[in-house]
């Protein structure tokens, strides 16, 4: 996306020093940081950059979905990969989260999901009662939505050569009205989160810790708060905060929009729990993944009414305004401290650590 | 919890600096990872007096670990069949040339972990040796002492000791004659192991204020007021605003568990040169948990920074992370150069992720 300004923006100095991509994939390329953006980017959306006419959006846009487009009809495309440690989990499953993820990306872009397809990669050994237990999940999520799944691929590897159940999904979904990208947000926007941030990341942290806790992940399909959204418009631009959180996504908004998204600390809903459990372990709940939440930049004479439908939805009762965007510093997200200082809000780089000391 | 956050609070800490800030410049260092946490975390630089200025010190135990350790880790675990344990932090530090995590995408057995007590469970359930990247400073110390006074039967289980000591750090900066520091911030977690007494012979000795600091915005804040007001009054001297946490006499029981197990050594700091008795070694009856003494590989030369690197100047106080020409360019956290940029605790990582 062209700056129009002479000066180069530290994102794009990022850009430049990530060119070197290490020789050998390493765990931090798909945590959902920088590094990842970087392998996507650089490598991955360069090399299968095909062209078409059909191609309304690609995967040069890198959006949560590509865009079809036949003309009268708009179609909405997308896919994700899943695999979860443990397979399930308070509040969700792997099976759920396959499914609920696609139906999200193609929710945020403003397409109504349709249909939805799988592939199985199954262990050799794999309990079936696992199998059948994910499937009923994978099945209540989509019974949820009102999307079929139609179609489906099903492979048995050795035992040792996959990790006991990996699932892919691709989705359609159809575009009734406009669609939403994450790049349309405007100066005077206000930016709007559906409920708290890290729920699913912090949950998964108490479990892996062995912390007692009342975290759940916050495991959600939401189309249906999507769809009544859609009727009340003003939607500049969304993005489901999954894989990294609050951070890498709304920086995403940010850079992609070329404004500056300004955020009040103190507005951004975070539960109890997770804040303190994040303190004692070094760990940031706005860099950790959700799996029901949207992050929206809404044109400010819509910004209420939508906040109203949000809390009124069962997925969306925590839901607030935490900013508005402004125009500079362009292509960045700036917070303002629960003290009053501000700094800026970056994208982290790869798996989160716990601190040393 | 609240008070250390309440903005009010914050509001009147910021006025009593303000007032009592003299004209000229006060550079204060602090030498604590989780304290530049705390100052970025909170976007404190940007509240206080233009002409006060926070410097970070060689506080992260990562980033002044020297290559020729991470060198011999990286050659360790891929040359022997071995398992490295080591903390997050360290995993993608480059040594002279490659980092751990590139090791371990090439297929070395290096695995990420919390605390000692997980390297020394794996020792238990495998024939394969277990060799554990020890880095920290005092915080982290008592942990592995314990550990090791408890693994010593273990055959198959040893540590790099890469431990070292803060109050030398701070007696190498203030004896350098070309390094301005008005005051130092000491590091709360340090100190509730070491207490404060080690600030107080500093602080004779050079005639600067100490003050042990918390990790709330207004412990930091009010260390920082501390500080300026022993410097109006003349009176340099250790005071201990972490009351909460750190004794005088610190943590008797971890210091004795400290000397029991391990001695000081000198050490050499990444960009900043050896230190007279900043470093910690394991104490010959502990001999055969030291896994430099048990595998015997020799590395070839190391380089701590690559020419033009500033991580050492950083470190020192004597340059800023923008000063660098790597900077942002070629040197960016996912792709580093330097290991400042890496840590989250590390100076250069905090300029380019919070300037």
């Amino acid at each position: 996306m062209e700056t129009g300004t002479a000066k180069r923006t530290k994102e794009e100095l990022r850009k430049k020093g990530s060119r070197r991509i290490p020789r050998t994939i390493q765990l931090s390329q798909g945590a959902g940081g920088s590094m990842m953006e970087a392998l996507i980017e650089n490598l991955i959306a360069k090399r299968l950059d095909i062209k078409s006419s059909f191609v309304g959006s690609g995967i040069d846009k890198l959006e949560d979905a590509g865009i079809i487009d036949l003309g009268d009809i708009k179609l909405a495309f997308t896919t994700d990969g899943c695999t979860v440690d443990p397979m399930f989990y308070p509040g969700g499953s792997l099976g759920s989260l396959s499914v609920g993820a696609t139906i999200n990306d193609l929710a945020v872009m403003g397409a109504k999901p349709i249909a939805i397809s799988f592939g199985l990669i199954l262990e050799e050994g794999l309990p079936l009662d696992i199998l059948e237990r994910t499937l009923d999940r994978m099945s209540a999520v989509c019974k949820e939505s009102g999307v079929p799944i139609i179609t489906g691929d099903t492979k048995v590897m050795e035992k040792g050569k996959v990790d006991k159940l990996v699932i892919n999904t691709a989705g359609i979904g159809i575009i009734q009205g406009d669609i939403i990208s994450d790049y349309g947000a405007q100066p005077g926007d206000k930016i709007l989160v559906s409920g708290t941030m890290g729920d699913h990341g912090m949950s998964l942290v108490a479990l892996r810790f062995g912390f007692q806790s009342n975290l759940r992940s916050d495991e959600a399909p939401l189309w249906h708060m999507m769809e009544q959204l859609l009727n009340i418009g003003g939607i500049t631009s969304a993005k489901d905060a999954t894989r990294g959180g609050f951070s890498p996504n709304i920086n995403e908004l940010a850079r992609k929009s070329n404004v500056c998204f300004y955020v009040y600390e103190d507005k951004i809903p975070i539960k109890p729990e997770a804040k303190r459990l994040g303190e004692v372990l070094g760990i940031d709940p706005l860099s950790t993944a959700c799996e029901g939440k949207i992050i929206m930049t809404v044109e400010p004479a819509k910004a209420d009414e939508i906040l109203e439908t949000m809390r009124h939805h069962k997925y969306g009762k925590e839901a607030a305004i935490i900013g508005e965007v402004r125009r500079n510093p362009k292509g960045q997200v700036m917070l303002e401290t629960e003290v009053g200082g501000r700094k800026a809000l970056h994208t982290p780089v790869g798996e989160l650590y716990p601190r040393i000391c | 919890m609240l008070e250390f956050r309440d903005k009010t609070t914050t509001e009147a800490l910021i006025k009593e600096i303000r007032k009592i800030s003299p004209e000229n410049n006060i550079k204060v260092m602090h030498v604590c990872g989780t304290h530049e946490m705390t100052i970025t975390r909170w976007g404190l630089r940007g509240l206080l007096p233009k002409n006060i200025k926070l410097i970070c010190g060689p506080g992260c135990p990562v980033c002044v670990t020297s290559s020729s350790e991470i060198d011999f880790a990286i050659k360790l675990v891929k040359e022997k069949d071995v398992i490295l344990t080591t903390f997050g932090d360290m995993f993608r530090v480059p040594g002279t040339g490659s980092s751990l995590s590139e090791a371990k995408s090439q297929g070395a057995d290096v695995r990420v972990i919390y605390g000692i007590d997980e390297a020394a469970k794996i020792a238990t359930k495998t024939e394969k040796q277990v060799v554990h990247f020890s880095i920290g400073f005092e915080t982290t110390v008592p942990s592995i002492a314990s550990e090791i006074l408890e693994s010593k039967t273990l055959k198959n289980f040893s540590i790099i000791c890469s431990h070292r000591l803060i109050p030398p750090a701070m007696d190498y900066l203030l004896s350098s004659e070309d390094i301005e520091i008005d005051g130092f911030i000491c590091p709360g977690h340090v100190s509730t192991i070491i207490g404060c007494e080690p600030y107080g012979v500093l602080a004779e000795k050079f005639a600067k204020p100490m003050v042990v600091g918390g990790f709330e915005p207004n412990d930091m804040l009010l260390s920082i007021l501390m500080i300026l007001k022993q410097i109006k009054a003349e009176r340099p001297e250790v005071e201990n605003e972490y009351t909460r946490a750190a004794k005088k006499e610190g943590n008797i029981l971890a210091k004795k568990m400290m000397n029991d197990v391990f001695e000081t050594c000198d050490r050499g700091w990444r960009g900043i040169g050896i230190i007279p008795n900043s470093g910690l070694r394991l104490k010959d009856e502990f001999m055969e948990l030291d896994g430099e003494k048990k595998f015997k590989i020799e590395i070839r030369k190391s380089q701590d920074l690559r020419p033009g690197c500033k991580c050492g100047e950083i470190m020192k106080g004597k340059a800023i992370p923008q000063d660098c020409r790597y900077f942002g360019k070629a040197c960016t956290p996912e792709n580093p150069i330097g290991a400042c940029i890496v840590s989250a605790e590390g100076p250069c990582y905090i300029a380019y992720n919070y300037s």
